[in-house]
């Protein structure tokens, strides 16, 4: 299926992971600390998939939300830590303990990653980077190896593309064809979304095609390789999306305490997640208020001339 | 008696600010190497750059930035790329002279280990992994590592090798092609360890104000090189705790 061509991909949360996430599939819900779509990852646990292999640099909060609901069997990562607080116990317990269930990881660097994105957004057959000579990471995951260099400068380590299954991304503003830009850190966004089979942009804000064309240099996705468009406003909630809203902190050093006990974690997803219809509802519990205290002050980008040349 | 009261964080600031001195560009995480290049860039390297694996050059944070990825490192810096981009051009190139690292473990060659304690598939802790790290500590120019003085973090055998520093010691880095130049420094919260020996095996090489060198030994999993000549670092002085206390730390998160 295809969906490129359609003028209008809007749909909801709802039926966007009930078409594109199936059991078993391989699903990157990207986003480097910002623009981490946990709305969709709710959806995900809501519609109880299972086995799923998740792919993140960082896992960070929603994977350990998603693991511990027992939607996965594998994890592709890089760093697997609470982004500036500490461990993410849920992650941990699965390893450790095999709860709620056995969990196969799969480890690299970051550029090890990066470089996974680079390959299978390109579709070439490996990614060359100078990292792991030395480092027992190779022995961890025989996927990283070393290869000779064809033009005589010695070894160099290698890793094989991905291409998820599907790709979750959230930013600032898209239109209804899923041309989407986003400014803030740009992560491997725009990579993970050329490596995917389908792709599902969650945006702030909905914009007319007209407001994507006068600024192309903005424009990381475009919508040729987008299947679903997701209006979901503080989609990405506890985490960031730069100049709409800043990371919710609190929220980060509670699961930090929360999620060290499994009871107490199962009960937050009955209370955030099973016990709320959409995300909307999420945000009705939280109020408004909640989230005018996360809106950083403005500080706007002079505008660019591009120049009329006809 | 201190005449100045000063935490060790306080001196660990202190000293990790001054070795960047003349530095252009620096790899940085949060916390306490934050404060110290905020620091350093008001006293000892005013060009000082701060490049973060987020996908950051130059950033200028208004607050302490919460994590590595924090909105505030983008707000005003000179460049914001992809991760892509930020570890091919900018690490890879070798355009990172400085980067400051830390770890679980680490041993006398300055090898870290993020990874795990106890075996890896099996582990009995699961620590966050690589990250950036092992790249960072193969293609950097130098390293310096800032952790505190633990018998279980400077072991005499890593559970396993993240990052490589000197790996077997003298020139194993070299002839396995690393690019970089490897550990140069551990700043700790007792003294200076250097690798200024033909072996680049870690040595003592200065010790802070009323610091012994058996209490460094005594958190030191080996028996602990020492250099020919033992110097003693100079305390912060009151322009430093200054800056530390108003400008470059005023909530004091670090302190």
């Amino acid at each position: 299926m295809n969906n490129s061509a359609k003028a209008n991909k809007l749909v909801s949360m709802q039926d966007a992971i009930a078409t594109y996430v199936s059991d078993n599939f391989s699903v990157a819900i990207e986003g480097f600390t910002g623009f981490i779509c946990f709305a969709a990852g709710h959806e995900i646990i809501r519609q109880r998939r299972r086995n799923l292999t998740l792919i993140r640099m960082t896992p960070d909060l929603i994977y350990d939300q998603m693991i511990a609901a027992g939607t996965a069997s594998k994890l592709i990562f890089s760093y697997m830590g609470n982004p500036g607080v500490g461990s993410l116990y849920c992650i941990r317990r699965a390893v450790e303990k095999a709860i709620p269930c056995p969990l196969e990881l799969e480890e690299y660097s970051h550029y090890g990653l990066v470089g996974r994105y680079a390959a299978g957004a390109s579709r070439l057959p490996f990614f060359a980077l100078r990292s792991y000579i030395g480092s027992d990471m190779l022995a961890a995951n025989p996927l990283i190896k070393l290869i000779d260099d064809p033009y005589g400068t010695g070894k160099i380590a290698v890793v094989p593309p991905l291409n998820p299954d599907v790709a979750i991304l959230h930013a600032q503003r898209a239109d209804a064809k899923g041309n989407t830009q986003l400014w803030g850190l740009l992560g491997m966004q725009k990579e993970i979304a050329f490596a995917a089979k389908h792709v599902i942009v969650v945006i702030e804000e909905l914009v007319d095609e007209s407001m994507i064309r006068a600024d192309p240099n903005r424009t990381l996705i475009p919508g040729l390789i987008v299947d679903a468009v997701v209006h979901e406003p503080y989609g990405a909630h506890p985490s960031y999306v730069q100049g709409y809203y800043d990371r919710d902190n609190e929220s980060y050093l509670a699961w930090d305490k929360l999620s060290q006990d499994h009871a107490a974690v199962l009960a937050w997803l009955d209370e955030w997640v099973y016990g709320l219809e959409n995300h909307a509802a999420y945000v009705r519990k939280h109020g408004q208020a909640h989230f005018d205290k996360l809106k950083p002050e403005p500080l706007l980008a002079p505008s660019v001339d591009y120049g009329r040349h006809r | 008696m201190r005449e100045v009261a000063y935490s060790d964080s306080e001196m660990m600031i202190a000293v990790a600010a001054r070795v960047l001195k003349g530095a252009r560009t620096v790899f940085v995480g949060v916390g306490l190497p934050n404060i110290a290049c905020n620091l350093a860039r008001h006293t000892v390297a005013p060009d000082l750059e701060l490049i973060y694996e987020s996908g950051v050059y130059g950033a200028r944070p208004e607050r302490l930035p919460l994590s590595i990825g924090d909105p505030t490192l983008v707000s005003g810096a000179v460049s914001v790329v992809s991760m892509a981009d930020l570890f091919g051009l900018y690490l890879q190139r070798g355009l990172v002279e400085i980067a400051l690292l830390g770890g679980a473990q680490i041993d006398r060659y300055g090898n870290l280990n993020t990874t795990v304690i106890g075996d890896y598939s099996k582990p009995k802790t699961r620590l966050p992994g690589s990250g950036g790290a092992c790249e960072i500590a193969i293609n950097a120019q130098r390293t310096f590592m800032i952790m505190r003085l633990k018998r279980r973090a400077f072991v005499d055998k890593l559970d396993f090798l993240t990052s490589p520093g000197h790996l077997t010691g003298g020139d194993s880095r070299a002839r396995l092609g690393l690019p970089g130049g490897g550990p140069a420094l551990v700043i700790t919260d007792k003294a200076i360890l250097t690798f200024d020996n033909p072996q680049r095996e870690m040595q003592l090489s200065d010790l802070y104000p009323g610091v012994q060198a058996k209490d460094v030994q005594a958190e030191v999993g080996w028996p602990l090189r020492l250099a020919v000549t033992i110097g003693e670092t100079a305390a912060p002085t009151t322009e430093e705790l200054r800056l530390i206390r108003d400008e470059v730390d005023p909530q004091g998160m670090y302190r």
